[in-house]
């Protein structure tokens, strides 16, 4: 078990429940994919496992230790745990050229001289279909896309082997989001990474994922496979949304 | 692709093409180096005094001898005299004093450390240069004017950057960490700005021994005018720091498992430096003229230690400024160090603020 959610609760002053008794197993390899409305706790429960957000109860296990309390993770959950935020223009720091917002992501690494920090850039700047020359540069001299693969290369600096991805095609055009999909799919062979893939894009949903949690309201209302839910959803809310997605295919 | 370049890359390039700043740039480099060099650069040293001369007019530089013949730059000499209604006059005597250019003169510590005797010009004695006219005991304004640039300009200087590194330090703690630590933070800033900025100063002034050499003088000026500064700061940049928190590179920076005080300095804190800077720079002058008036009204450097208040010190009088204007001249480098501080502050701001905007989302 890569990942390991227990009801985990969250309700935000104003009486706004965000999460609410949600639970969820992650299987290594298995990429599981959250969709749902916007305003539905997708990004609460991103925030919640990344430790951004404390939960009012619950627990969080990762490769079957416990990581509940946000101070545990960070450490090896931090290192093994990344993610990938929704807007590439105000994920990156305007201040710092891309070799140190790379750098910076190896703060939890075991030490490594300059030789082995620059390998791993070029690496994970190849992983995203980057060329190796961009690291002076700084975040405004690139378009949105580039910046999403530069966020991505961030977040592969430290050799995750879980990678959320909080509507990270959301904001970009239609053509960006083909080329950002492509990398994604091709990035679990190079690297072993699992995805965590909030998204509401049903065809790139369809395209990356294993299995699929439905949220609404807070609560998970439905998880199943990918076929199985794409082909014969059971909750009416699935029904409506796929039906909204892909009304041709219904229709038929 | 050009040269990439970073955001103050960019802010400096904006900064450098107006050319007011520039212009204010260079007053300012001028004034500090001047102070820098003032040993040099002053004919007379802070202790010197003619008590032939008090309130002697800007002496005039001639070419010409008396007799017509090119002799270049001299000074005459200087003779006092009482009119009939007792005033003091001073009338030129034939006696002709050439102005030596890096003659040798009283000597004196290059730097703090160099022993030298060259100025930059000076007059045998008994002829004396007054570029800017003496004051009461025949001292030469302009080369107090110069010495005392080093107190005046260097308060302002390390008083901004001890009160902005603290307002800095407590404005980002209180606005990133929040809570009870903020609440703490922002009520003792409260209390120190509740209590009105020149009541606060001589309240301080007055708890600091007065029989202190010049040096510990100047130090307890600085951290006086320090400990009224920094509350006004710690609070905008707290209000900063709450809404830069919620940005999503500080939130990247979490995840990766950044500290907090490096989060703080790394990614909350520079983003303030379009206030800040600006701020700095518009906070230079209350500095200056803090430092101006404690010595103007004698809690400052003593004499015979020059800044430019206990210059203007002599200046309260509105009879001697009637009968020698010229004692007003620390009040124009004063001016003119305020207005090139207020100048450059504003193009700073101007420079960093459009960049704050997002550059590059139109491609």
């Amino acid at each position: 078990m890569l990942l390991k959610l227990e009801g985990l609760r969250k309700s935000y002053p104003g009486g706004v429940t965000a999460l609410d008794d949600v639970s969820l197993d992650l299987m290594p390899g298995e990429h599981v994919s959250l969709v749902g409305e916007s305003g539905c706790g997708k990004t609460t429960l991103a925030r919640v496992v990344m430790g951004l957000v404390a939960p009012d109860a619950g627990r969080v296990f990762f490769e079957g230790r416990e990581f509940s309390s946000v101070r545990a993770r960070r450490g090896m959950f931090c290192r093994k745990v990344r993610m990938v935020f929704q807007d590439p223009f105000t994920s990156l720091d305007p201040r710092y050229s891309v070799r140190a917002i790379l750098g910076e992501a190896l703060r939890l690494e075991p030490r490594m001289t300059r030789g082995e920090e620059l390998a791993r850039m070029r690496g994970v700047l190849a992983l995203v279909r980057l060329p190796p020359d961009i690291l002076a540069r700084y975040p405004h001299e690139f378009s949105g896309g580039e910046r999403q693969r530069i966020a991505m290369a961030r977040a592969l600096m430290s050799q995750p082997s879980l990678l959320i991805l909080d509507e990270a095609l959301s904001s970009l055009d239609v053509l960006v989001q083909q080329d950002i999909l492509s990398v994604l799919e091709e990035l679990p062979r190079r690297t072993g990474v699992t995805y965590l893939f909030i998204a509401h894009n049903l065809r790139a949903v369809r395209r990356l994922s294993r299995r699929v949690a439905v949220m609404r309201q807070g609560r998970i209302i439905e998880c199943a496979g990918r076929d199985e839910l794409f082909s014969s959803p059971s909750h009416p809310y699935t029904q409506a949304l796929l039906k909204a997605a892909f009304n041709y295919e219904v229709s038929v | 692709m050009e040269k990439p370049r970073s955001e103050t890359g960019l802010a400096w390039q904006r900064f450098t093409s107006d050319r007011a700043a520039l212009a204010a740039l260079w007053v300012l480099g001028a004034l500090y180096a001047a102070a820098l060099l003032a040993d040099v650069a002053a004919p007379y040293s802070l202790k010197d005094e003619s008590r032939e001369h008090p309130y002697c007019p800007p002496t005039a530089i001639h070419l010409l001898a008396p007799d017509g013949r090119l002799i270049g730059p001299h000074v005459r000499g200087m003779a006092m005299a009482y009119d009939t209604f007792r005033r003091r006059v001073y009338r030129a005597t034939p006696e002709v004093y050439p102005l030596r250019f890096f003659g040798k003169g009283e000597p004196y510590r290059l730097l703090g450390f160099l022993p030298f005797d060259r100025h930059l010009f000076i007059v045998d004695a008994p002829g004396r240069v007054y570029l800017l006219g003496a004051d009461s005991r025949g001292r030469d304004i302009f080369s107090r004017i110069l010495h005392g640039a080093r107190v005046s300009l260097t308060i302002g200087l390390f008083g901004v950057i001890i009160s902005f590194g603290i307002g800095l330090l407590v404005g980002g703690i209180a606005g990133y960490w929040g809570g009870r630590v903020d609440d703490v933070l922002m009520r003792v800033c409260e209390m120190v700005m509740m209590v009105p900025g020149f009541y606060l100063l001589l309240a301080l002034r007055a708890a600091v021994p007065d029989s202190l050499d010049p040096l510990q003088v100047y130090a307890a000026i600085i951290i006086i005018l320090s400990f009224i500064g920094w509350a006004g700061l710690a609070r905008v940049i707290r209000g900063m720091c709450l809404s830069l928190k919620e940005r999503d590179y500080v939130l990247a920076a979490r995840t990766m498992g950044l500290t907090d005080m490096e989060i703080i300095v790394r990614h909350v804190l520079p983003h303030t430096i379009s206030y800040s800077l600006a701020a700095v720079t518009l906070a230079v002058p209350g500095y200056i003229l803090g430092e101006s008036a404690l010595s103007l009204i004698g809690l400052g450097i003593q004499d015979p230690y020059a800044s430019w208040g206990n210059m203007l010190a002599e200046a309260m009088s509105i009879v001697r400024i009637q009968f020698a204007p010229w004692i007003l001249w620390p009040a124009f480098f004063i001016g003119i160090t305020v207005l090139s501080f207020n100048v450059a502050g504003d193009a700073l701001r101007d420079a960093w603020d459009p960049l704050l905007k997002g550059r590059g989302e139109s491609t």
